[in-house]
């Protein structure tokens, strides 16, 4: 492996029909974003299971960034209410196994939200990268 | 757990491979449990890559596919088509995205591309192995439609649905059809009175005999799903029951209605909106009069009730600039000497319509740019209104104009009655309060809940024609439901483990579409879904106190193991170089490439050749032989050397 996939790992929950395009958007322009940035895509965001934000923890995932429909939801206008019941949930899990909260970051993404998605994807590694690895806090937590 | 899985990675041409060291992974893929094949493919969507997949599901017996290629949104179908001839269950396959989200946004890092390939691939080799065989369930559909709203956009779908062949039901709140083109005047840019063309179409719906249409007909209980939709109508104060496979929702806008005092609104009638100015016009003949007084001077203001930063209505109308300058145009042509003053923020005559913008240009008509911030000032003195503005176009510059008439250009709104229209039907609305598609440009008409569609203004701002369009969007999607007859939605839904559910109404409460119903179930209460209602959103799953709810196709499962997949260390080595030597004696070699390149290579040797002898020579169909040589030639193995000596083929040599 090379040096510079020490970089966070982020996992990305995106949605299918509106924030994932934007993400597709991204590499289609060729704008360059950490490669340890893996992505899930699901029908909606409020349908996220605080487990499987844990389990990405577990598995050694420094952040977890939901790229949320938010108003743009076609299924729910209360999407955005749901979807932060569910990171707080999650946060409330989190705080019990000593993991920092800041390691879950959520915004609203486009279909057509290419720079915007490179921007939060740098933005959340200047953070996890401070954080330091989850590695530390998970065997704290142990 | 599938057990023989297939694993096919995609070069595409270069698009992939150029970054990700497709061949390697292959090698690495085949070690991975469950796999019994693993190859890289130059492109897994060309016809024989398809038919070379078909044959592999079929000779080794795979029990499930992995295609990492480029998104899903693009061939998902092509290769659950591919599943299901080869008599596989198409959702035991998975897509894996390595072009967008890999190769391409990772193609300044190819080393770093290729070790997310092999985390991606894996995930999508455990989602599939706890893939489940979902079967769809036919339901037969109705061969009819209710269209809601006998506007333009209306009547015209209701034409084509019934021209397809479907019964319509023409369902109109007013007296009488047409909406708001009924008092349009004169239409850009075919001339003609909107009153005449509804008219025209009036007529051709009375010689339809499979459309009925109901006016002071309202909308009552709705029940039921795609295919089958039962509703009540209220006509004239008597129930109808229609039994209908889909609905298209065509209700149309409100103008936006200025607040008391707007722009000096309601405080002189010198001060009125576009659609009374376009009226009075229209009633006006030889002079422009306003309550037995000539008018020679107008002021448009624009953008009212509409991009308000801070207001209720953010959006642009789309439509307005242009009304606003057709009228002004149309005054010019029925009344001599009129002085027009148009005051603007932004002009958006977008399109065909930038020619009305240079035609009022020519005539005189003066536009005064101003900003949101300093909007016009509207002061009525002894019943005249005068305004001040600041003109942005020339270094703000206070102006005040003598109008002996103040038009304010309104944008659209939502109807009155969309919410209502919106419960009946559980239509999501917008953060623009419109009935809200899909996706703008991917789904423009349908909605989340199957069988209903929208169209026309109803789901934002349009103009005429962009009306029409989308309603005959929506027209052709429903008759693509109801030629058929029958309809199998994706099996996508949610599920109720009974033995954990113990019905605490959670998930009945966040579901939009009424989806979720308690049943009694084995001595207790617990979830029931109706599958032709869920829309596999997946919001009733997390709620779920127990965790007793999963949706098809995202279980716990199959996330988990996909995060797993995502997390295992990649054993990766540097990528060996293509040598430049070759067996065929070509300067560049042929290794890695697909084999019948070398096949053609060898076919080829000195001699010069067009496609069908190439086919010929290699027996392969002339389509085949097309698609390989344009794409050696594209990879710079193959040159065209000009035409044969007939003229209808290029020849085509070696590159040496």
């Amino acid at each position: 492996m090379s040096a510079e996939n020490a970089a966070p790992k982020i996992l990305v929950f995106s949605t299918d029909i509106i924030s994932d395009p934007g993400i597709d958007q991204a590499g289609l322009l060729k704008l360059h974003y950490s490669p340890s940035v893996y992505t899930i895509s699901l029908p909606c965001s409020s349908g996220i299971k605080p487990r499987w934000i844990m389990r990405a923890f577990e598995k050694g995932f420094d952040g977890v960034f939901i790229a949320a429909d938010g108003h743009e939801c076609s299924y729910s206008p209360k999407c955005s209410e749901y979807t932060n019941k569910i990171i707080e949930q999650t946060q409330e899990m989190m705080r019990e196994k000593n993991i920092n909260p800041k390691r879950i970051r959520m915004a609203a993404l486009c279909s057509v939200c290419a720079e915007s998605f490179v921007s939060h994807m740098g933005n959340f590694s200047k953070i996890l990268a401070e954080l330091g690895s989850i590695q530390s806090e998970i065997s704290v937590s142990q | 757990m599938k057990q023989r899985i297939g694993v096919y990675i995609c070069h595409c041409g270069g698009n992939i491979s150029d970054y990700v060291d497709v061949q390697q992974l292959g090698k690495l893929m085949a070690k991975e449990d469950g796999v019994v094949i693993s190859k890289d493919v130059m492109f897994a969507c060309s016809d024989s890559t398809q038919k070379e997949i078909e044959q592999d599901i079929k000779e080794k017996q795979l029990d499930a596919i992995v295609v990492a290629s480029c998104s899903p949104k693009l061939h998902t179908h092509t290769f659950r088509g591919v599943a299901i001839r080869a008599g596989l269950n198409p959702y035991n396959y998975t897509q894996v995205n390595v072009r967008e989200q890999c190769s391409w946004a990772h193609s300044d890092r190819p080393m770093d591309a290729t070790i997310k390939a092999y985390g991606l691939i894996r995930a999508g080799i455990n989602r599939v192995a706890h893939s489940e065989a979902l079967e769809s369930i036919e339901i037969e559909a109705q061969k009819a439609v209710a269209v809601i709203g006998a506007g333009i956009a209306g009547l015209r779908a209701a034409l084509d649905l019934a021209r397809m062949g479907n019964q319509v039901y023409l369902i109109e709140k007013e007296d009488k059809v047409g909406g708001r083109v009924l008092t349009a005047g004169k239409l850009f840019s075919s001339g003609e009175n909107g009153k005449d063309v509804i008219e025209q179409l009036v007529r051709q719906i009375k010689q339809m005999t499979n459309i009925q249409l109901f006016t002071n007909a309202t909308l009552g209980k709705v029940s039921g799903s795609v295919g089958n939709y039962y509703m009540d109508v209220n006509v004239n104060g008597e129930l109808l029951k229609l039994h209908v496979g889909s609905v298209l929702v065509t209700t149309g806008f409100d103008f936006y209605s200025p607040g008391e005092g707007e722009y000096g609104f309601n405080m002189s009638d010198r001060v009125m909106s576009l659609q009374d100015f376009n009226m009075l016009v229209e009633g006006s003949n030889g002079q422009l009069m306003h309550n037995g007084q000539p008018v020679k001077t107008i002021a448009y203001i624009y953008c009212v009730g509409n991009r308000q930063s801070k207001g209720e209505n953010k959006y642009c109308s789309r439509q307005c600039c242009t009304a606003a300058i057709h009228s002004s145009l149309n005054v010019h042509e029925k009344f001599k000497g009129v002085k027009a003053f148009h005051l603007y923020r932004d002009i958006r005559t977008y399109g065909k319509h930038e020619l009305l913008y240079e035609e009022s240009s020519r005539k005189g008509d003066i536009y005064i740019r101003f900003d949101e911030k300093e909007p016009p000032v509207v002061e009525i003195k002894n019943g005249k209104p005068f305004i001040t503005v600041k003109d942005y176009l020339t270094s703000k510059k206070e102006l005040t104009l003598d109008a002996d008439l103040v038009v304010l250009v309104t944008g659209m709104v939502p109807r009155s009655d969309s919410t209502q229209i919106s419960e009946l039907l559980k239509i999501p609305i917008g953060n623009d309060k419109f009935f809200n598609e899909v996706h703008p440009k991917l789904k423009p008409v349908e909605t989340v809940i199957k069988g209903i569609y929208i169209g026309g203004a109803c789901q934002g701002p349009k103009n005429i024609s962009e009306s029409v369009q989308s309603a005959l969007s929506g027209a052709a999607k429903i008759n693509s439901i109801s030629r058929k007859g029958s309809i199998k939605p994706e099996p996508i839904v949610a599920r109720v483990d009974a033995d954990i559910c113990a019905w605490c109404n959670k998930c009945a409460e966040v579901c939009e579409f009424d989806a979720v119903k308690p049943i009694e179930s084995s001595g207790k209460m617990i979830a029931e879904i109706n599958i032709s209602t869920c829309t596999g959103c997946g919001i009733c799953a997390p709620v779920c106190p127990v965790n007793a709810i999963e949706i098809a196709y995202f279980t716990d499962n199959e996330i988990e193991s996909m995060i797993d997949g995502f997390a295992e260390p990649a054993d990766i080595a540097p990528r060996e170089e293509v040598k430049e030597t070759a067996s065929t004696g070509q300067s560049k070699s042929l290794a890695g490439y697909p084999k019948i390149w070398r096949t053609i290579a060898g076919a080829m040797d000195d001699k010069t050749l067009t496609i069908p002898e190439i086919a010929g020579l290699v027996n392969i169909s002339n389509h085949e032989a097309t698609w390989n040589v344009m794409t050696m030639n594209r990879y710079g193995f193959i040159e065209a050397v000009g035409l044969n000596d007939d003229e209808t083929h290029y020849n085509y040599k070696l590159k040496r």
